[in-house]
């Protein structure tokens, strides 16, 4: 299967420039509010926590809960000093976790 | 299969008995939610900025964003943003945690809103204070984020 995950990062910037980062999820995260048609409540699985790393240093970090919709997006700022790898890191409740890489250079 | 008037009765039923409405949380749960995210700080209005559409129709996938006036520099800065809905069956929407390396404290994501609703965010900063920030969103049409 191909990766869920979708990130959009930079390919070059200046030295300490804030960048724009985006990541998307592609997962149902279910929120536990539905109900089947006979009334059986549909079970919580949400990809819970979200966690960007640069360079191994965590810059960014989300906990999710039932009020984020599917297909979780998610856009956030890091200022960068020098060139490196970002880590896009998904965790699901069920502890699975996966995860997409980066690089950024530094000028 | 169910006719629709055997599903308009069911509703109507629903409505009746009270069971649609418990499915919801008060804006009262909120509160609590938010105070005990943000350890019973006192929260102090301003400074934190929520953007949403004044009308969906698209209650499963509502564009968000969050931003707070803060230098994010070493001395002050945004330690964490937290997001609660009054009216949704769970107000725990997402919680966000920043740093100076973020360099702007903005941030956006989608949300489910189920009704028109308002939508609380909490910015912890870095001397302590908590500041907060609200917007209303008109749901139009549809099941709301449930279906």
């Amino acid at each position: 299967m191909r990766n869920p995950i979708h990130v959009k990062v930079p390919q070059t910037a200046v030295k300490n420039e804030v960048v724009h980062l985006m990541t998307k999820l592609h997962h149902p995260m279910e929120s536990g509010w539905r109900k089947t048609l006979d009334g059986q409540a549909v079970p919580r699985a949400l990809a819970g926590w979200f966690e960007c790393l640069f360079n191994g240093h965590e810059v960014f970090r989300a906990d999710l809960e039932s009020g984020t919709a599917s297909d979780p997006y998610l856009s956030f700022h890091v200022r960068v000093a020098h060139s490196g790898v970002f880590r896009f890191v998904w965790i699901g409740e069920d502890s699975n976790s996966i995860e997409k890489q980066a690089r950024i250079e530094v000028s | 299969m169910l006719s629709r008037r055997e599903l308009l009765l069911w509703f109507v039923a629903l409505t009746a008995s009270g069971l649609l409405r418990d499915s919801e949380a008060a804006p009262r749960d909120a509160k609590k939610l938010l105070e005990k995210l943000t350890g019973g700080t006192e929260q102090r209005k301003g400074g934190v900025t929520i953007t949403l559409p004044a009308v969906t129709d698209q209650a499963r996938h509502v564009p968000m964003r969050v931003s707070v006036d803060s230098p994010m520099t070493e001395d002050d800065y945004v330690k964490a943003i937290h997001v609660v809905a009054e009216r949704n069956p769970t107000p725990a929407i997402a919680s966000f945690h920043l740093s100076p390396a973020n360099g702007k404290a903005e941030i956006s994501t989608r949300i489910r809103l189920i009704k028109t609703q308002i939508v609380i965010a909490a910015a912890e900063m870095s001397d302590g204070s908590v500041r907060i920030g609200k917007a209303r969103c008109k749901i139009t049409g549809g099941a709301g984020a449930c279906g």
